[in-house]
């Protein structure tokens, strides 16, 4: 046939052909073959239509002539038949095939956080300056009592301090004093910030390694999403989360027994109710080792984990864990945030896991269906003050911790899904776009320029893990100092005093049911 | 050493099959089993344990090592993400038996349930086996990416399929051997029924007189029928599935 349904194309890159020296770099750093070196014109072309737009080439370009322009503007001016609309029908007039796509929704969905103010202190309570005095930002992960019993020893401490030292800030209580209650397992975090799941397959080992690094001199947490572990980052596991997944790729005791908790995955916000997918291309001789499966075969995780079809089914998962782990390590259930989040949170509770894990529609993805990831789920902080609160209603809140994924771009995010309800937050996207990934929606490609994505040797070794961990250092130190700033100009001193606390939020420019699921006053009203 | 489970909740239960494998006991019976769940879960080393009574779900979940033998029926989910050792089952047994089952055997006298084997995996030398001396329901064999599943259909005096519908759907690695008959409808996607080799008459003589060593069962009788061997058309089945 003559005829082919057009792929037009996203990018045009244009070169200043008096500033190029011919370098080639930019010929080298593409991976996506858009760029090539004519040695007969002595000149470089692009292919646009290979174009991603992940600005690797202009990024290091030494003369900085490559610029990347946006194509499809130039479609006549639609709102409803715009270019995106247009080019996914294109490519699937072309294959026949789902579209793909890659990171977290770029659909304008409402984004809460923007919507939402944080209070501060003037005159009738202090405010208070972190940097001259105490901040605590630490926390507990984990199923706390209904009540505590104290005992009061008659026989002397078991390890008394030395003559001198206080016991401010020691973190053990008054001498004398001991909790007689039995605390389920705690993890505890330095930050109330931890990596989200990203596997190993879909993210490189140096990526992997990055995080886990990073996690450790942080004092928080990195997840291995379902991709096993890899032998030499067992050294990072007090510093990791493992993921049980459906497809239970890597799951063993070893695998179990180094952790500081597990995860079941039931869903991810990306992709709420379908299964993961890891393409062959991205199944090298290494991950096929962490996952058990041959050399270039499709990594399949089913979409239901099919020995859960109900939360009692559930709850025998959560507890064939305990039992493999001696109960000595929290589980944690992590879910998309659908319609339904608030009850399931509780059947989840119930079901005896020790921290909930929501991700929003916002959510980001190795690879999911575009019409999935755009259009099913609801916001994670719907969902997050929902589920809050059904906890509370029920009278089981401290039973578990919540943690929300899906979206949170800053330290001011962080603050408002802590008074939202949330225990602590996971980030993902964030950590990526910190070590360079510019969210070109590609990876399941396994092209990555950027060296994050990729399982090819050549690309993979574009991330240092050293380097990269000094990124991750550096954006989690910043939003705890930013964190900590905002913390003491509401004059609270403990991120536990925030927890929950929603009075200290107002909402902006949001209609009353809105409010109302949030439970949020709207800004300009008073306490 | 002996443990009498009558009335014990199964915490208390796998706390003293876990104390004793570790100081070291290598027999373990347990007496009065009535549906305890999680047995062998988690639990490694050589020990063997031998049930009475019907254990609950989960039986030898997470286990790596261990050998058990349960003299009567099973539940649901034997062997679940099983890493290695065995598991003899001298009755029938029930669903997702072999989830994501990495390396071990699973030995069934008599029926199984649905969706068996589903995921099994292997890498080089570690290759789950499950054999079933009965029948099985639906979706056998279901997402299997790795291992042996082997189903010999004995005792079963009426012309039934061996399997249920959508056997092996969405297979993508290992192999499954089936004694009898199986018509084309009853097979998933992307599934293919081969004429064996010389190899899989080997693989299959060296597992099968190991089952039938286990649970005294006469092996002439497994090898008077011919056995049907499905493989997966592709390593990825959905390979053409996505728009890029």
């Amino acid at each position: 046939m003559l005829y082919k349904t057009p792929t037009y194309y996203e990018f045009k890159v244009e070169r200043d052909d008096e500033r190029c020296i011919r370098c080639q770099v930019c010929v080298r750093q593409c991976s996506y073959n858009s760029t090539f070196y004519n040695a007969e014109e002595d000149r470089i072309f692009n292919i646009d239509a290979n174009c991603v737009g992940c600005h690797r080439c202009d990024t290091y370009c030494p003369t900085d002539c490559i610029t990347i322009k946006r194509v499809g503007e130039n479609f006549k001016e639609n709102a409803n038949w715009n270019s995106w609309a247009i080019r996914n029908i294109n490519k699937q007039a072309n294959t026949g095939g789902i579209l793909l796509t890659g990171m977290g929704s770029d659909r304008p969905h409402r984004i809460y956080w923007d919507h939402i103010v944080v209070d501060a202190s003037q005159v009738t309570n202090p405010s208070i300056d972190p940097l001259r005095e105490p901040m605590e930002l630490k926390t507990y992960l984990g199923r706390k009592p209904d009540s505590i019993e104290i005992e009061t020893l008659t026989r002397p401490h078991p390890n008394p301090l030395p003559k001198g030292e206080g016991v401010r800030g020691k973190g053990r209580g008054s001498e004398g004093i001991t909790l007689k209650t039995k605390l389920a397992p705690q993890i505890e975090l330095n930050i109330p910030i931890m990596f989200s799941a990203m596997s190993y397959g879909a993210i490189n080992f140096n990526v992997c390694e990055a995080l886990a690094m990073a996690a450790e001199k942080m004092g928080t947490y990195y997840n291995t999403g379902e991709g096993g572990l890899h032998k030499n980052l067992y050294k990072y596991g007090k510093n990791t989360i493992v993921q049980v997944a459906s497809g239970r790729f890597g799951v063993h005791l070893d695998y179990l027994g180094v952790s500081a908790a597990v995860e079941i995955k039931i869903g991810q916000g990306a992709k709420p109710g379908i299964g993961g997918h890891l393409p062959g291309e991205k199944v090298t001789e290494e991950v096929s080792k962490t996952r058990m499966i041959p050399v270039g075969s499709d990594a399949l995780s089913p979409a239901p984990h099919h020995d859960i079809y109900s939360i009692e089914d559930l709850r025998q998962l959560i507890y064939a864990l305990k039992e493999a782990t001696n109960y000595e390590k929290p589980v944690s259930v992590k879910i998309a945030a659908v319609h339904n989040a608030a009850a399931i949170a509780s059947g989840i509770v119930r079901a005896g896991a020790d921290i909930v894990a929501l991700d929003g529609i916002r959510g980001s993805t190795g690879a999911a269906p575009v019409m999935i990831r755009d259009s099913v789920g609801i916001p994670t902080e719907l969902a997050l003050a929902q589920v809050d609160q059904r906890l509370r209603d029920e009278g089981i809140r401290n039973w578990a911790s919540i943690v929300v994924a899906g979206g949170i771009r800053n330290s001011a995010d962080v603050v408002k899904a802590i008074a939202l309800g949330a225990d602590a937050v996971y980030i993902a996207t964030s950590a990526l776009v910190a070590i360079g990934c510019t969210v070109c929606q590609k990876c399941y490609l396994g092209k990555c320029a950027w060296g994050i994505t990729t399982n090819d040797p050549y690309l993979a070794r574009r991330q240092n893990p050293e380097l990269a961990a000094e990124k991750l250092v550096n954006l989690l130190t910043a939003w705890s100092r930013e964190i900590k700033e905002m913390l003491g100009g509401m004059g609270l001193n403990a991120i536990e005093s925030l927890r929950g606390n929603r009075e200290r939020l107002r909402g902006m420019g949001l209609s009353d049911r809105e409010l109302k699921i949030l439970g949020l006053k709207h800004a300009g009203e008073g306490m | 050493m002996q443990i009498d489970a009558k009335g014990c909740h199964y915490r208390t239960l796998n706390q003293q099959i876990k104390d004793a494998v570790k100081r070291g006991e290598k027999h373990i019976e347990l007496l009065n089993v009535n549906g305890q769940r999680y047995i062998g879960d988690g639990v490694s080393g050589d020990a063997e344990i031998t049930i009475n009574g019907v254990p609950g779900n989960d039986l030898g979940a997470f286990m790596s090592g261990p050998t058990i033998i349960v003299n009567s029926f099973s539940q649901d989910g034997v062997a679940n993400t099983m890493n290695d050792g065995k598991i003899v089952i001298k009755g029938h047994a029930g669903d997702v038996l072999g989830y994501g089952m990495r390396g071990g055997k699973l030995f069934v006298k008599g029926d199984v349930g649905y969706r068996v084997g589903i995921h099994m995996k292997e890498y080089e030398d570690k290759i789950p086996v499950i054999i079933a001396g009965g029948k099985a329901g639906d979706f056998f064999g279901e997402y299997m990416a790795g291992g042996v599943l082997i189903l010999l259909n004995l005792n079963n005096e009426k012309p039934e399929r061996a399997a249920g519908s959508y056997l092996a759907t969405g297979m993508h690695g290992g192999v499954i051997y089936i004694r009898g008959e199986i018509d084309k409808y009853q097979l998933g996607e992307g599934v293919e029924i081969v004429e064996l080799k010389e190899a899989d008459n080997m693989v299959l003589n060296k597992l099968i007189s190991e089952f039938c060593k286990d649970l005294n069962i006469d092996t002439k009788s497994v090898f008077n029928k011919p056995f049907k061997k499905l493989i997966p058309s592709s390593k990825r089945p959905y390979g053409k599935l996505y728009a890029y």
